[in-house]
């Protein structure tokens, strides 16, 4: 009678077949866990198969006595009274001793990998500060003396020693390619150290419920070769660029100064406000909003015509310009690689 | 609190002392986690007032004693009922009340002397902690204090006799963990600074 | 009616709590389906906005726990456990309605912020709490959620909490304390068993969280800095409180549905639970160890490596107690003579379930491992086959096992086996896929997500599977709903259990027993080597049998909290002592009224 029986386990075992399906099959997995890049990730990741494989074991062990006891003990019309067993303390013993014995092949690789990934980079590591705010990110080298917003440059092959903290509420930092998340928490530093293996764009994203646009709270990291990071913080270290009189960007910038924008954002040279992200660079960036939306003359003036609208409880009010100083202040922005 | 241990029960224990058990139990988590705040806050107020500056030890040793002393009224009180004698029993209960009273009376005292100096509910982590605990300790012994003056009134009124021995003897179970948990938040807030 | 609202007697204190917990699961319930079709398309899903979402999920979790599947088995230990120890009622009847009418204001008044809006000024209907159901601070200080949302939350859980604990009370005495002549504690049915611990665990869990919750509505009323940095505080704090409630609360939630199943196994296997003692002692083992794991929840929060190996090291041990007892599940069924009923499925669903479950908690435990997990879908699936396809689907067998004993009626075993299979391909189907959203990186409490995840395709998997639960949950329903149409025939033993409800007519007299049974076994009813069946009762009590009156004390008295909470809400002192004055009159009142057990 295993045919009732079956259909117990079948339901998730063909489920597990099917996505293991999808997921080859599919596309590209910008988030996914499995394709480790940097040593921190790939501990991760070979931990969590280890652990996978020995839970897969007893998965099938047992899920194939439960079947076996439900087909083979189906009642039968005039079979005889099953034997009253109250219990086996042999069997107990060794149902306890087995699950223990699993246990510590599992637990002796967990506490290496814990103090393995304890966040502590090698002496002479990049140190980047992250600074979670309501919905985005903030960068800061402070040996470099630059910072960055939303998008994190790093060098390949470098040890960057990661030190976070939080202006508002609890955020967590997850770039899962390359390493686990860690929690953003006001009057609190924590670190995770890594180092990224290969160049390359990761995409990560807040992990910790953070209120109304949690799920907006996007990111990119960009690993590059040293030269091309050092390309970036030369870049990012020079004044922003001045627009030529009397092109549209000039027009944008006199928008610029006497608009809103300046309360809240600093471009250096224009305005010191610190509410917001510093926009001297907005315009070598690939994304805006958060790593929200791609960096585009479009997305830029729906941006700035209705943030709350694009990101629930964005801070940034509507703007009420006109369409041309729209077009002008946008064209202002682009123009700050 | 009109029916006796009239029932057999498993335990032998009255089934409201036995809640009586759990429920002391319970409220010992209770001033755990409460106890447990003020020592992870102990020394991290940004600023002053600080414990060191403000409590006053030998006058919270007095609130201390009157309340030790409260807890041997309440064993006299208890000793009364049991063997019927209403008038002692009356008076002990009476007198009970009365340390218990003169206890959060201390305690205002205090309060109101604190916030004179600057102490407020807001001012720092060591006010939040302190009023907290020592207040959630002060609304038990006002609840205790209102509970010893029914059972005063009560025997004023005849209504509270030797049948009535457990439900005195349950009161006392609470008056007496409301005093040793004293014991302890003194210990814990005002002896090791 | 008014026999329904002053009612003490713990069989219609049962009946309550099942309807009043399932309508809340239905509610919970038509949440989840929101949020799951929110979540069939990426990049915006049907337009249910971030703030009503944000409140959604929070309802969910925050109903599902508090107020469906704690008081669903709450409705079990009220109807089955005076039954199961041979008592005429519990230990506080009217304690025990207390318990009731507290937790349902407390739902009311939960449930009543979702249209609450226009009294508090919102320019939005529902002000329904929108923080999570674990309320991480700083988020909930008032500077990031001005309005009433968490104030509903933090007010409606501490009046819930109260009932817990007059529940938990009244419970661990009547367990102790009101068995029958000969029942020994291990000769205590499991299910009697498993909530005695329950019970054990709700008095020492809620003090805590309630602790947590003072400390932050301190914090929003009062300004004081509990859990804000700005002060001083720390929010890191708040989550050790509310963990060390909250792991606890898991095997509040988990432990009286694996007591049902160690019942329904034996029954329908027609043998003893194998290894009684063990799976008490594993139960006793589990319940310890649940107070000593709590920070394996907060692996992200950079505890260091000391405290991370320690956490991961308790909660590893967990899983030892809990195989033992799933080894000790499948001994019962091994030899047995296996009756296919709906009861029995549910059962050993759980048990099939909960393996997945409980092996995707191991690779929690692992804290490296976990901090690629926390905060995922990969969480969220776990947590759904330990509370979905172990709580509900054990609930779900208790339900089909006693509802005959609890209405005389039976549940048509057609549409149960209808219900069963709808369930548990649903419930496959909406969270299995789930493991991979969440380790290709979606992460949990998010109103949208891109479609260049990859991902879209699992959610849409479960927001099917979701529907399925739905439409099971509907045929459930139904046959709950048609029961009331059938003839009242059960008999008093339909299934042929072994312990003492079964002893009494379906459904019992007000009074249970007509004589107080003296137990000389285990399995009472059931022939042993060693015991005799017990004899049968007598059809009528040799002697009229005092059944206690109704109270309406109870209830005046519950009504005076949601009142106080009210009062605090709107921020107007005369409302809450309005509130507390109900409150002491009612107490006044309940203490000085003759009411003889």
């Amino acid at each position: 009678m295993l045919r009732g029986a079956v259909y117990f386990d079948a339901v998730p075992l063909v489920l597990a077949l099917l996505l293991l399906f999808l997921t080859a099959c599919s596309g590209q997995f910008p988030q996914s866990v499995f394709e480790p890049r940097s040593d921190f990730s790939t501990e991760l990741a070979g931990l969590f198969t280890n652990i996978f494989w020995w839970a897969v074991g007893v998965f099938v062990i047992v899920e194939t006595l439960l079947l076996i006891a439900i087909a083979r003990y189906r009642a039968r019309p005039g079979a005889a009274e099953p034997k009253p067993v109250h219990g086996h303390t042999a069997l107990e013993i060794g149902w306890t001793l087995a699950p223990a014995l699993i246990l510590v092949f599992i637990a002796v690789p967990t506490m290496r990998t814990i103090f393995a990934t304890a966040g502590q980079a090698p002496e002479g590591a990049l140190r980047v500060e992250v600074i979670g705010h309501q919905w985005w990110w903030e960068y800061r080298y402070p040996t470099l003396n630059i910072s960055a917003y939303n998008e994190l440059h790093l060098p390949v092959a470098t040890p960057i020693q990661v030190e976070m903290t939080s202006a508002d509420v609890i955020h967590s930092f997850w770039v899962p390619r390359l390493g686990g998340k860690r929690d953003l928490i006001q009057g609190r530093t924590n670190r995770i150290a890594f180092r990224a293996d290969s160049t390359g764009e990761y995409w990560g994203q807040c992990a910790e419920f953070c209120g109304a646009s949690h799920a907006n709270m996007r990111l990119r990291v960009f690993v590059q070769s040293d030269s091309a990071f050092q390309r970036w913080v030369d870049q990012e270290r020079a004044a922003p660029a001045t627009p030529a009189k009397g092109s549209p960007a000039e027009a944008g910038l006199q928008v610029f100064r006497r608009s809103a924008c300046i309360g809240c954002h600093t471009i250096a040279g224009v305005a010191q406000g610190k509410i917001g992200p510093d926009l001297s660079h907005v315009g070598g960036r690939a994304t805006i909003a958060g790593a929200l939306f791609p960096n585009t003359s479009e997305t830029l003036h729906r941006w700035i015509m209705n943030a709350p609208s694009l990101k629930p409880g964005a801070l940034m009010p509507p703007q009420n310009l006109s369409p041309q100083d729209l077009d002008a202040v946008v064209a202002y922005l682009q123009s700050l690689k | 609190m009109t029916h006796g241990s009239t029932h057999a029960t498993s335990m032998g224990v009255d089934n409201r002392k036995m809640a009586f058990w759990a429920f002391i139990g319970s409220e010992c988590l209770l001033f755990g986690s409460l106890i447990a705040t003020y020592l992870v806050y102990k020394g991290r107020s940004l600023v002053g007032p600080y414990p060191h500056e403000i409590l006053n030890i030998p006058f919270t040793s007095f609130s201390t004693f009157d309340l030790l002393m409260s807890s041997l009224a309440m064993v006299l009180a208890l000793a009364a009922v049991q063997r019927g004698d209403m008038k002692q029993g009356k008076l002990w209960l009476f007198v009970t009340a009365l340390l218990g009273l003169i206890f959060l009376g201390g305690q205002f005292w205090e309060f109101s002397h604190f916030v004179h100096e600057g102490l407020g509910l807001t001012t720092n982590l060591f006010g939040s902690t302190f009023y907290v605990l020592t207040g959630t300790h002060g609304a038990h012994v006002t609840v205790g204090v209102i509970w010893l003056l029914t059972l005063w009134i009560q025997a004023l009124r005849g209504k509270l006799g030797p049948q009535n021995a457990l439900t005195v003897e349950i009161t006392g179970l609470y008056w007496h963990f409301v005093d040793v948990v004293w014991i302890v938040i003194f210990t814990v807030v005002y002896l090791i600074q | 009616m008014k026999s329904w609202l002053t009612t003490t007697d713990h069989k219609r204190i049962g009946l309550l709590y099942f309807w009043t917990a399932f309508g809340f699961f239905m509610i919970g319930g038509l949440e989840a389906l929101i949020i799951r079709a929110q979540l069939v398309r990426p990049d915006g899903g049907l337009g249910v906005s971030a703030e009503t979402f944000n409140q959604l999920f929070t309802m969910h979790g925050t109903t599902m726990v508090f107020l469906a599947l704690m008081p669903l088995s709450a409705a079990f230990f009220n109807y089955i456990i005076p039954l199961q120890i041979g008592a005429r009622d519990v230990a506080f009847p009217r304690l025990n309605a207390f318990s009731y009418w507290v937790f349902l204001l407390g739902g009311l008044f939960l449930n009543a912020s979702f249209v609450a809006g226009p009294l508090f000024g919102a320019d939005r209907l529902s002000v329904a709490p929108d923080a999570g159901w674990f309320g991480y601070a700083n988020l909930t200080s008032r500077q990031f959620s001005p309005g009433p949302n968490v104030d509903f939350w933090l007010l409606g859980l501490q009046i819930l909490g109260i009932a817990s604990l007059a529940a938990g009370f009244n419970f661990v005495v009547t367990i102790l304390n009101m068995r029958a002549p000969g029942m020994r504690m291990l000769r205590l049915p499991p299910f009697t068993w498993m909530t005695l611990i329950t019970q054990f665990l709700v008095i020492t869990a809620f003090p805590v969280i309630t602790v947590a919750l003072v400390l932050l509505m301190f914090d929003r009323f009062f300004g004081t800095h509990f859990f804000l940095p700005a002060g001083g505080g720390d929010p890191i704090l708040w989550q050790h409180l509310f963990w060390m409630f909250g792991h606890p609360e898991v095997y509040i939630l988990i432990l009286p549905a694996m007591g049902i199943i160690s019942e329904v196994l034996p029954t329908f296997s027609k043998k003893p639970l194998f290894g009684y003692t063990v799976v008490v002692y594993s139960g006793v083992v589990i319940a310890f160890l649940g107070w000593s794991v709590w920070s394996h929840h907060m692996f992200s929060t950079g505890l260091g490596p000391i405290a991370d190996s320690v956490f991961a090291g308790t909660t590893m041990l967990i899983a030892i107690p809990t195989g033992v007892k799933i080894f000790n599940w499948i001994g019962t069924l091994w030899g047995g003579q296996i009756r296919f009923t709906t009861s029995l499925l549910f059962a050993v669903g759980f048990i099939a379930m909960f393996i997945i479950g409980g092996l995707s908690g191991v690779t929690h435990a692992s804290a490296p491992s976990d901090l690629q997990q926390t905060d995922t879908y990969y969480v969220v699936a776990h947590i759904h086959y330990v509370l979905f396809g172990g709580t509900i689907l054990g609930l779900f067998s208790g339900i089909y096992y006693w509802w005959p004993k609890m209405t005389g009626r039976f549940l048509s075993e057609r549409m149960g086996k209808v219900h069963f299979w709808l369930t548990l391909i649903g419930m496959n189907l909406a969270f299995f896929p789930m493991h991979f959203s969440g380790l290709l990186g979606m992460p949990r409490r998010i109103y949208t997500y891109s479609a260049d995840l990859g991902v879209a395709r699992f959610n849409q998997l479960s927001t099917i599977g979701a529907f399925l639960i739905g439409i099971a949950t509907l045929v459930f329903f139904w046959n709950l709903l048609r029961t009331r149409r059938r003839p009242s025939n059960a008999p008093a033993n339909p299934w042929g259990g072994a312990t003492l409800e079964w002893a009494i007519s379906s459904p019992p007299p007000v009074y249970n027993f007509t004589v107080i049974p003296t137990v000389t076994s285990r399995l009472p009813l059931w022939q042993t080597e060693r015991h005799a069946p017990m004899a049968p009762l007598p059809d009528r009590p040799p002697a009229p049998i005092h059944v206690p009156g109704g109270s309406w004390w109870p209830m005046i008295t519950a009504f005076g909290l949601p009142i106080i909470a009210i009062g605090a809400l709107a921020h107007l002192i005369p409302i809450v002592l309005a509130g507390a004055a109900v409150v002491i009159v009612g107490i006044y009142r309940w203490a000085y009224e003759p009411f003889e057990m």
